[in-house]
């Protein structure tokens, strides 16, 4: 249950728009289902009224549409941040891919986003939803009125939250929090400790599911490149299903790759693969390589923070020796 | 039946100003080092892109290494601290993903150090025949 509600979000919209301080806000709308929410664009107060949604599926990280939203507006554009948003957006400001002066940014505080995937999982045949303080009420199909818990279907990156704290904002709704000491690379860990057998044997498994639906690529809101790399016809990868596990795993690598550095870790890519591969462990795994080997950097924490790898020191350890770090197993 | 003799296949990325030279330098005095090394010459360690590595797989190779300048005696003064890092990680990430960590190797190697070249080369060699074929990181469609 997110403390900040829509009646909340409606009136701050609606005045920051009637006002004239913006001439258009970027929020959430109601898809298909309750539980699809779509990022979409209002610039009426009717439209805002009639169409405006804010619930606990309101994961989608807004930081990433303002690269091209704020292209071609006139004015200011009202967007809404969850704290680990504003970590992208400041990413995104080191990067300059937007203007900040076009960007009136509210930051809302959040309790932990619920996932689809865990609900339907639970539940089947979803109609509609009622978010009360306790828990919510899914109105089924089959089974009547169940009751979830929140906590039962709260997103794997919020049981791992990073982050409560609101890092770049013009107004802040609700409270800010504080960077949170969260277990989020004990799964890295656990992969690490494994033999590479198993690793392989792991990761062939989840990737081999991989569609090459560039989801991962296109929610990413560190992966703003105008071309990339999977759209060039020459690369014999452009937009098609990975024809081997060579193809999957190179995808996989040179996605990750790319967002190393710059990652802040918000899990859009893994909250929008439609095939549930655990791809922020991908990202992960450069972050806390990136922590142990070149000092603790979050990206986003800051504008204007150096990402590590456009940085060197003279010390850097060598390529054969991050294999010699700690226990890692042999 | 009598076995192929299994002889692998190494794709050495070699920065134009220091590895290369070195390698003509093992050339010149006549060292041994496996034919089975196909040297790639690279502006700059740097140059080489992690897709680099991975294409190199597709396409066969069985192990790849990089070999630059000695770190600080880079032509373009700071090239290879950043090969430094990039390599690191993308080794790491391999290794992440089960891919065996010998398949991968960096060495500094200067102008001045055919001997070391030689010596590198016959070494990295001798640890991927031990592996044997790679099947980790192949592309079935571009077996030859």
């Amino acid at each position: 249950m997110q403390k900040i509600t829509r009646d909340q979000l409606i009136t701050k919209a609606v005045e920051l728009l009637s006002n004239g301080t913006v001439s258009a806000v970027l929020g959430w709308q109601k898809g298909e289902f309750d539980y699809d929410i779509t990022p979409a664009v209002f610039t009426t107060e009717e439209e805002i009224k009639n169409n405006f949604v804010y619930n606990d599926f309101c994961g989608a990280n807004f930081s990433k549409y303002l690269v091209a939203k704020t292209k071609k507006l006139e004015g200011k554009i009202l967007v809404f941040l969850k704290p680990c948003d504003t970590y992208s957006f400041n990413q995104l400001l080191t990067e300059h891919r937007f203007d900040r002066e076009k960007v009136y940014a509210v930051a809302i505080g959040c309790e932990g986003m619920a996932d689809v995937v865990k609900l339907k999982n639970k539940v089947d045949g979803i109609i509609s939803i009622d978010y009360k303080d306790d828990a919510m009420y899914v109105d089924t199909l089959y089974d009547g009125t169940v009751k979830v818990d929140y906590a039962d279907v709260l997103a794997e990156r919020c049981i791992n939250c990073k982050s409560k704290k609101c890092v770049a904002y013009d107004e802040l709704m609700g409270e800010d929090g504080e960077v949170i000491d969260s277990a989020r690379f004990d799964e890295v860990a656990r992969l690490e400790a494994m033999t590479p057998d198993e690793r392989f044997a792991f990761w062939q498994n989840e990737l081999s599911r991989c569609i090459r639906c560039n989801a991962c690529r296109d929610a990413c809101p560190a992966c703003t490149c105008e071309k990339c790399v999977f759209d060039n016809p020459n690369s014999g990868v452009e937009n098609k299903a990975p024809a081997n596990s060579f193809e999957e795993q190179m995808f996989h690598i040179i996605r990750a790759y790319h967002v190393a550095g710059r990652c802040t870790d918000c899990g859009e890519c893994s909250r929008v693969c439609p095939q549930n591969i655990p791809l922020h462990l991908l990202n992960r795994k450069f972050i806390k390589d990136i922590n142990e080997c070149y000092g603790e950097y979050q990206a986003g924490a800051e504008v204007g923070s150096r990402a590590p790898l456009v940085d060197y020191t003279e010390g850097d350890l060598e390529p054969g020796e991050v294999f010699e770090r700690g226990d890692n197993n042999a | 039946m009598q076995m192929k003799e299994y002889k692998p296949l190494i794709v050495a990325f070699c920065c134009n100003w220091c590895s290369y030279a070195g390698a003509d330098l093992a050339g010149n005095n006549r060292l041994n080092y496996p034919a089975d090394v196909k040297i790639i010459r690279v502006p700059c360690s740097c140059r080489v892109n992690p897709m680099f590595i991975l294409r190199a797989f597709q396409r066969g190779a069985d192990g790849v290494i990089l070999c630059g300048c000695h770190p600080g005696d880079c032509h373009y003064t700071s090239g290879n601290y950043y090969t430094r890092r990039r390599m690191a990680m993308l080794f790491s990430m391999l290794d992440y993903l089960g891919i065996e960590r010998e398949r991968t190797r960096v060495e500094w190697v200067s102008a001045a150090e055919g001997a070391k070249f030689a010596a590198t080369m016959n070494d990295f060699v001798a640890q991927v025949t031990a592996l044997g074929e790679n099947k980790r990181l192949e592309d079935l469609r571009c077996k030859r």
